[in-house]
């Protein structure tokens, strides 16, 4: 469990993935599950969020768009791979158009499994971010004190 | 004339659960032209039949979408009975269309949730989707799953549901009607949501015709046409009308698929008083050859399913044809000339689901 100080807001991009972990992500939101209680926020701008919450696996066309979304956010962030398409490309590993998992493209830090990924895995996928997004906050902090005494 | 812009609008925005890219061509506020790009979430989903034997493809086919992933299984097992031509037992017959209409009323109250949240009514995208909740319960308890449901296979389904659990089904829909009530009141009766719906992307109902609308989105116009009364898959059995609007606006659209939410209810109370007891599948044997086509209605309106074998486990063609893509077309006609504020509402007011319309 973590205690950074802090609301995690997250990104969602819907890679190629079928609907069907993108409303478990919005079903996380309202009200039988509602992270916002938290704190969490699903927010619309990459700038603002702390962990990027991606569902379905890559093509060629979102590729680029995944790398755009994920270079737009601010440092330490964490990447969260959302359901068996987005880890490994799942039941469409061997579709003509789909490369495989989100990690071709830009590093994962926490799989989520599950086809389609039930919410309480979500929300226990976003918790195991935020310890993630402590360690590398204070990795970071480390490395300022570092630099700043040469 | 005011100086051109160019917005470009997804495919990651706020108000797309889905990635859909539109080029908007702005003169001030006003939208002049809007250029689609699709393709974000192109899988190639019809080429797996070469890899995936024709019992397989049921599970993949529920994936062309998980919003009506039931609805997708159902069509392509259909399709599939009609190569091997099978009949469904009636109890079969009559569970998957309790599914079917389950479907509808969870991916409508889906959209509703989803249209509040376009025009900023936060508190009622949340109630729609607390109603929603209750509706893949019922899933969870009958098939196992909330999402991707996978109880259809060819030759019938895969789990029966005992008599207590529908009994217990009516009585949750039953218990439900008040509260929807609740909700379409405000969909329908508010001054501000009304103010933001009335009026908006006024489609004739020749112009939703012959630009090839389908479901909601054509009956919201006042044509009556819905591949329910085709007198297939046990819907023969079934008292059953249309729900149509004359309105051909964001409004009436609205309203078609409140209407639509009751009337499924309606449906499955139907469903559940006919169904006999008795088996639940006709085994299949061998290998699909031919050709089949199945026509039906998804919550978005009407899908088509195709597919043609050769007499081996895989087939050699499968193809289908969502209302969605059909959709985009209207959504293209009716941008023009709308705000820049109004485009979310727009866009959402086809029920796009780009997942079913690239595959």
């Amino acid at each position: 469990m973590s205690y950074l100080p802090k609301s995690p807001w997250l990104v969602h991009y819907d890679a190629s993935s079928c609907n069907g972990c993108d409303i478990e992500v919005l079903a996380c939101l309202t009200p039988l599950y509602d992270v916002e209680r938290f704190g969490v926020l699903n927010i619309g701008n990459p700038k603002h969020a702390d962990i990027f919450v991606v569902t379905g696996s890559v093509n060629e066309q979102n590729r680029s768009v995944i790398q755009n979304i994920y270079n737009q956010m601010a440092e330490p962030k964490v990447v969260v791979a959302v359901g068996a398409c987005a880890s490994s490309g799942g039941i469409f590993r061997e579709c003509y158009n789909v490369q495989g998992g989100v990690d071709n493209v830009i590093p994962v830090d926490v799989y989520v499994s599950g086809c389609a990924a039930r919410p309480e895995a979500i929300i226990d996928g976003v918790v195991q971010a935020l310890g993630v997004l402590e360690q590398k906050y204070e990795e970071s902090k480390k490395k300022g004190a570092e630099t700043s005494h040469v | 004339m005011g100086k051109r812009t160019v917005v470009p609008f997804g495919p990651q925005h706020p108000v797309l659960p889905e990635p859909i890219h539109l080029d908007l061509v702005l003169e001030d506020e006003k939208v002049v032209e809007a250029i689609p790009s699709i393709g974000f979430v192109h899988r190639g989903l019809e080429k797996l039949v070469e890899k995936r034997d024709y019992q397989e493809m049921a599970y993949v086919s529920e994936r062309i979408c998980g919003i009506c992933s039931f609805v997708h299984g159902h069509g392509y097992c259909e399709t599939l009975e009609g190569l091997f031509q099978v009949e469904v037992p009636d109890r079969a017959k009559f569970l998957r269309i309790m599914w079917g209409e389950l479907s509808r009323m969870h991916s409508h109250l889906l959209w509703l949730g989803l249209m509040a949240d376009a025009f900023g009514f936060e508190s009622l995208f949340m109630q729609a989707w607390r109603l929603r909740e209750k509706i893949l319960d019922i899933f969870e308890q009958t098939t196992g799953g909330r999402i991707i449901h996978s109880v259809c296979k060819v030759g019938g389904l895969w789990r029966d549901v005992p008599e207590d659990m529908l009994k217990k089904i009516v009585e949750t829909l039953e218990g439900m009607e008040g509260e929807l009530q609740e909700l379409a009141n405000v969909f329908l009766k508010d001054y501000t949501v009304q103010k933001r719906t009335q009026g908006l992307g006024k489609m004739s109902a020749e112009e939703a015709f012959e630009c090839g609308a389908m479901g909601p989105m054509l009956r919201g116009s006042g044509v009556a046409m819905d591949m329910r009364g085709l007198g297939q898959s046990g819907y023969e059995h079934l008292k059953f009308d249309p729900v149509v609007e004359q309105g051909g606006d964001c409004y009436a659209r609205t309203n078609v698929r409140i209407r639509e939410v009751f009337q499924s209810i309606d449906l499955i109370k139907q469903a559940i008083g006919l169904m006999p007891e008795g088996s639940i599948e006709n085994k299949v044997k061998g290998s699909p050859e031919g050709e089949c086509l199945v026509r039906m209605e998804q919550p978005r309106g009407q899908v088509i399913y195709y597919a043609k074998a050769n007499g081996t486990r895989h087939l050699e063609r499968f193809r289908v044809r969502t209302p969605t893509f059909a959709n985009i077309m209207p959504l293209l006609n009716m941008l023009p000339g709308c705000d820049l504020a109004d485009v979310p509402i727009l866009v959402l007011t086809i029920d796009p689901c780009i997942s079913c319309t690239e595959r």
